[in-house]
């Protein structure tokens, strides 16, 4: 018997069977590949903070052991999710502060590691849907991200110094844009400006003091 | 009807040669301009759309005799992003960088021309193999276009392949310099314009 493909019912039922079909498929996936997935992203994490702590060019299980022998400790903001962690490196004490912001079409985000002088030991950003060869140079052009290292970030007050600018007039604090992404670069700019403010108000303790000193110690060194 | 009969064949190398899905019918442009600034998600866009293209054109084959007519597009629609989505999910699962750099496109590939375009010109009307080496078929095509322009691009644009530096240091020492240019999607556009007047200069030579 040849089936009435073009009734009513038999549209319906099969359009219900096929969505059910592929419903289960894709929760069957979605469940057998979570946990791989979950994996990557922690690593991809582990990697980004490595970046920031200009450690590039490892592969994953390298990466996973130089991050437990640099990475002494994670804290979490509870007010606002900002995760900063306390790092080793050559005996030096480091603290990378996770960052997040706004670029022109979508989140951007990043890593800033700071030496015990509170100045910044090395960048790392990320984005989701900047322009490719734009604004999706804060993630891909390494140069720009050592354009940050040695820039002074906070003043003796506290305030926030270190910024994105269009034309640097104080090379010890200011970074030049990027060419083409000037609201990128903008929200990069915020970015530090707001997470860097809120960092100071929780974790205190190991930075602003050792901010406050080296006005002495700058003096001397100059 | 045997395997790989002419007839057979001639669906398989037919959307590599004359009937290209790029080329010759102008489909699926507008993903082969957004991932091509390197060789690398090139190839892994190429690889998805070419398995997706196969299984998509085979699902729909199989079951094209039961499918409504009136809601067939709907059918497809479905088949395809099923696909895509478990597509999507390996690649973050096994191929995270790449999945990253992919971004949305991999998503996008449900929307990508060839793909409706097949399925609604071919597997409804043919059968599981025949529709199986048209999908590869005009999935390689697509490939075969995304790594040419992608090797040009990542090679004039950042002077690598695959990552890797071709260009010695030494050229640069002679005042070389990248093509900054050919990162952005429009030298994509000009780059697939320059491969369709040579495919058109080559397969239209007698008109």
């Amino acid at each position: 018997m040849k089936m009435n493909t073009n009734s009513n019912s038999y549209i319906i039922i099969y359009s219900a069977i096929l969505v059910v079909i592929v419903a289960f498929l894709l929760a069957f996936v979605y469940k057998a590949l979570k946990p791989m997935q979950d994996a990557n992203v922690a690593l991809d994490v582990k990697k980004q903070i490595l970046y920031s702590l200009n450690i590039r060019n490892l592969d994953g299980s390298e990466a996973e052991a130089k991050y437990a022998e640099v990475v002494k400790a994670e804290k979490e903001n509870e007010d606002n999710g900002q995760k900063t962690y306390e790092c080793q490196i050559d005996g030096k004490d480091i603290t990378v502060v996770s960052l997040k912001g706004m670029g022109l079409w979508g989140g951007i985000s990043g890593y800033l590691a700071i030496d015990e002088k509170g100045k910044v030991y090395g960048a790392y950003f990320n984005h989701e849907g900047e322009t490719a060869g734009l604004g999706a140079e804060i993630k891909d052009s390494q140069a720009w991200q050592e354009k940050f290292i040695g820039k002074q970030i906070w003043d003796e007050n506290g305030n926030v110094v270190l910024s994105v600018v269009k034309k640097v007039e104080d090379a010890a604090t200011q970074v030049d844009c990027v060419t083409g992404a000037t609201l990128t670069s903008n929200g990069v700019d915020a970015m530090l400006k707001d997470g860097l403010k809120g960092f100071q108000i929780y974790a205190v303790g190991r930075m602003l003091e050792t901010v406050a000193n080296t006005d002495s110690t700058k003096v001397v060194e100059e | 009807m045997a395997l790989f009969s002419k007839q057979n064949k001639e669906v398989f190398t037919n959307p590599l040669n004359v009937d290209h899905p790029i080329l010759g019918q102008v489909l699926g442009i507008c993903s082969a301009l957004a991932v091509t600034s390197q060789l690398k998600p090139a190839i892994v866009m190429g690889l998805a759309v070419t398995v997706i293209t196969a299984f998509s054109n085979v699902i729909i084959s199989i079951i094209r005799n039961t499918i409504p007519n009136r809601i067939r597009i709907v059918v497809q629609l479905v088949v395809v992003a099923a696909l895509v989505t478990i597509v999507s999910q390996i690649l973050k699962a096994f191929a995270y960088d790449v999945s990253v750099q992919l971004s949305v496109y991999v998503g996008l590939i449900i929307t990508n021309c060839i793909l409706m375009g097949r399925l609604e010109a071919f597997a409804m009307q043919n059968k599981p193999w025949p529709s199986f080496l048209d999908g590869v078929g005009n999935g390689l095509g697509y490939a075969m276009i995304l790594v040419i322009v992608g090797a040009a691009r990542e090679l004039l644009g950042r002077g690598s392949l695959l990552g890797f530096q071709i260009i010695p240091d030494c050229a640069y020492d002679f005042g070389y310099m990248n093509n900054g240019m050919m990162t952005m999607p429009a030298m994509a556009l000009i780059l697939v314009g320059c491969v369709i007047w040579v495919h058109r200069a080559y397969f239209y030579k007698e008109k």
